[in-house]
């Protein structure tokens, strides 16, 4: 008995405590680089944003991280002032709506919910507060009810997959490339049916090999781990482009390309991940697929400082700059023509990229 | 006097376990330079009447969890698996009770009848492995743990009901829900129905362990197996049926939040919830009462860390740290005093005999 219980004392606190720790790196790491939003020290009189974090929050160098970037820009442009906040791994339904409840109370408006987990929440407390805009990053109404005070912003995430998907056929010497998705969700989903697409548009017999870290659990999104092992099983098999939308498990894609050696390519997703990759990695980011979540946040605090907050279903796609490719490292520069010809053909619907695989 | 202090002596390990906890969590977010005051300021301050509601709340599905691990304790048996067997259990009762194929109540009943069963069938399994083939329940456990997982994640995207970027199984009628009381205002929303639940298992637990015969075969072989098989207990069907009750509470964990507020299994599903009960179990001693406590605390720890990221510029993730060196700290505690209150009771014995032995004068005179 004794013995079990301080075994399973152990593991118990390791698993808590060790959990705390990992997170903690993280978000200290962000005090000093991040996305440079301080909200303590933003002090306009545009408007009171409250943002709610996903897990990871600020520091995360994907998506939080676009949406903090918005607010700094916010910050900056149009006097707006801020307060954070974030969600904890496993949390109840309960902390989300309480979340935005504080921040509502608080006289902040808009609130922008970053993630689709807060679809729910902010449905259950947005008709509570009339008078304040709430916007959920690729969120979705959950219910019949339409909500008068709440935007959805969505983007085509397809779209510039489509781009990265042409980048890495146009490159790969073995006609052979790779898709690793965090979890196996619709949302995941759009990104490697875009991709496919794009690729077999410039190569119809090319073999684009796709893995997913989890099929439900989030935790696919954290496990650099992970993504490690099903990137290095590509690269082993002969891919020589992997592609990842698999949040911070991507930086284990990234070191299974260093280890794969020269020639062998990982492409990044959500920002621009050259920039904040090692110095090891940075010779092997062939480019990123961009997903303006940094553009849609300004937006939205941008039209409530004007007086008309955006409602209901907003689309980032190609045509309106919501999605996109990087180049920074410069390892595109030669083909950036062709992709931009798909790029056109995209947004003239001339093609239709498919969302779903 | 001897009751006395042997109950300031169970009272002392919780208190110092708790201290130290503080002194730690203090600790760590100075050296990441924010102020603890901040943090112990925030945390202690009174909850807000929507907090209490869901500090009740998530204490009855921290409460049910601990019990499901605590069954396994008692009986030397470590089920990690609490936490596959509830989110199997809890995807089999929504789609059941999704589908509305009974009317009103008895689509309530049936719900919960299936996940008891569900939750019982997945930890059996590791009850069977042991006992057939000699597999370590942890390590099965934490292996049905991932198929469970995975099975559901694959269920759920395969029939599920897909609304934007999110999937859900299909949501309930009206007639079945059971939104529960409301002591405040209608925003700081219910206290769930099926709280009650929990009050209901604390007292079935106690029973059952105190007052029946498997409760005694149970915990005389947690004790010492070699003695319970010696009178007469039949150690292979206690393994494998007490795999099963645990399991059968577990399918229970998250009925309360689905029948009060979720109404579809989807993103509003609680995941970890059968780790925190292997925390609060260890916590409460494996103890109906003590546990009550536990997954107070825990709840509360929770429901106020939130608060942290708004009101200052400390991490939410702190009150892990504290949830966990608060476990940490109370099994050190509780084996420093046991060590101690041994030793007292060996130096009450020494006195009594050599009290005893006082009439002997030519020992007394060597002394």
């Amino acid at each position: 008995m004794r013995r079990s219980t301080k075994i399973a004392a152990v593991l118990a606190a390791a698993i808590l405590a060790l959990a705390g720790c990992a997170k903690e790196e993280t978000t200290d790491s962000s005090d000093s680089g991040g996305a440079g939003l301080d909200c303590d020290s933003a002090s306009g009189d545009g408007p009171k944003v409250g943002l709610a974090y996903d897990v990871g929050g600020q520091g995360d160098n994907s998506f939080n991280d676009a949406a903090a970037a918005g607010m700094a820009k916010a910050v900056d442009e149009l006097g707006a002032t801020c307060t954070e906040g974030e969600a904890q791994d496993d949390e109840p339904e309960s902390a989300r709506e309480d979340r935005l409840r504080q921040m509502a109370d608080g006289g902040y408006n808009p609130i922008v919910a970053v993630g689709f987990a807060y679809s729910e929440s902010v449905n259950a407390v947005a008709p509570d507060y009339p008078e304040t805009s709430f916007a959920v990053v690729d969120g979705f109404d959950p219910d019949e009810e339409p909500n008068d005070n709440v935007a959805y912003l969505g983007f085509a995430e397809n779209e510039g997959s489509y781009l990265v998907g042409v980048a890495a056929a146009l490159k790969t010497e073995t006609d052979h490339i790779g898709f690793v998705g965090g979890v196996n969700n619709d949302l995941i989903q759009k990104f490697e049916a875009g991709y496919v697409a794009g690729a077999e548009a410039v190569n119809p017999d090319i073999t684009v090999d796709v893995k997913y870290i989890e099929e439900s659990d989030l935790s696919g999104f954290g496990d650099p781990a992970g993504g490690k092992a099903a990137a290095t099983g590509m690269y082993d098999n002969g891919a020589d482009v992997v592609y990842h939308a698999a949040g911070a498990s991507g930086s284990g894609v990234f070191d299974a390309a260093v280890d794969a050696g020269e020639g062998t390519w990982a492409i990044g997703v959500d920002s621009d991940q050259y920039l904040t990759a090692s110095a090891e990695q940075k010779p092997h980011i062939l480019t990123s697929m961009l997903k303006r979540v940094d553009t849609a946040t300004f937006d939205m605090v941008s039209s409530v400082a004007d007086g008309e907050p955006l409602t209901s279903y907003q689309t980032y796609d190609l045509a309106h700059d919501g999605v996109g490719y990087s180049t920074s490292g410069g390892f595109i520069d030669d083909i950036t023509d062709e992709i931009d010809e798909y790029a056109e053909k995209i947004k003239s619907g001339e093609i239709k990229v498919p969302t779903a695989p | 006097m001897n009751a006395l202090r042997r109950l300031g002596a169970s009272l002392l390990a919780p208190v110092i376990a708790v201290v130290v906890a503080m002194i730690i969590t203090s600790l760590v977010i100075s050296l990441s330079g924010s102020s603890a005051g901040d943090f112990w300021s925030v945390i202690f301050s009174r909850p807000v009447d929507r907090a209490i509601v869901n500090i009740v709340n998530q204490t009855s599905l921290i409460y049910i969890s601990a019990l499901a691990a605590a069954i396994g304790f008692r009986m030397n048996l470590f089920n990690i698996g609490v936490e596959g067997q509830y989110t199997l259990a809890s995807y089999a009762a929504a789609t059941l009770a999704g589908a509305a194929l009974f009317p009103g109540l008895l689509n309530v009943v049936l719900p919960l009848l299936l996940a008891v069963l569900v939750g019982a069938i997945w930890a059996g399994i590791a009850g069977l492995l042991k006992v057939t083939r000699g597999v370590s329940e942890v390590i099965s456990t934490i292996m049905l743990n991932a198929i469970a997982i995975t099975l559901v994640g694959y269920l759920l995207n395969k029939y599920g009901v897909h609304v934007g970027n999110g999937v859900r199984s299909t949501v309930i009628p009206e007639s079945s829900r059971l939104d529960g009381w409301t002591f405040f205002e209608a925003s700081d929303g219910p206290v769930w129905t099926l709280a009650t639940l929990a009050l209901l298992l604390g007292v079935g637990f106690w029973v059952l362990l105190n007052k029946t015969r498997f409760g005694f075969d149970l915990r005389a072989t947690g004790m010492s197996q070699s003695a319970a098989v010696a009178s007469g207990v039949n150690v292979n069907k206690m393994v494998v049926v007490s795999m099963l009750l645990s399991g059968a509470i577990a399918g229970l964990i998250w009925m309360p939040s689905f029948f009060g507020a979720a109404h579809s299994y989807g993103t509003a599903f609680q995941a970890g919830l059968g780790f925190t009960g292997i925390a609060v179990a260890l916590l409460g001693r494996n103890q109906p009462v003590g546990i009550i406590f536990g997954a107070v605390l825990f709840a509360f720890l929770n429901e106020q860390s939130n608060r942290l990221t708004l009101e200052t510029d400390i991490s939410v993730n702190v009150v892990q740290i504290t949830q966990g060196t608060i476990v940490l700290a109370v099994v050190v505690a509780y084996e420093v005093v046991r060590r101690y209150r041994t030793k007292l009771e060996q130096r009450t014995v020494a006195e009594e005999l050599a009290g005893q032995r006082q009439p002997a004068p030519s020992e007394r005179a060597t002394t």
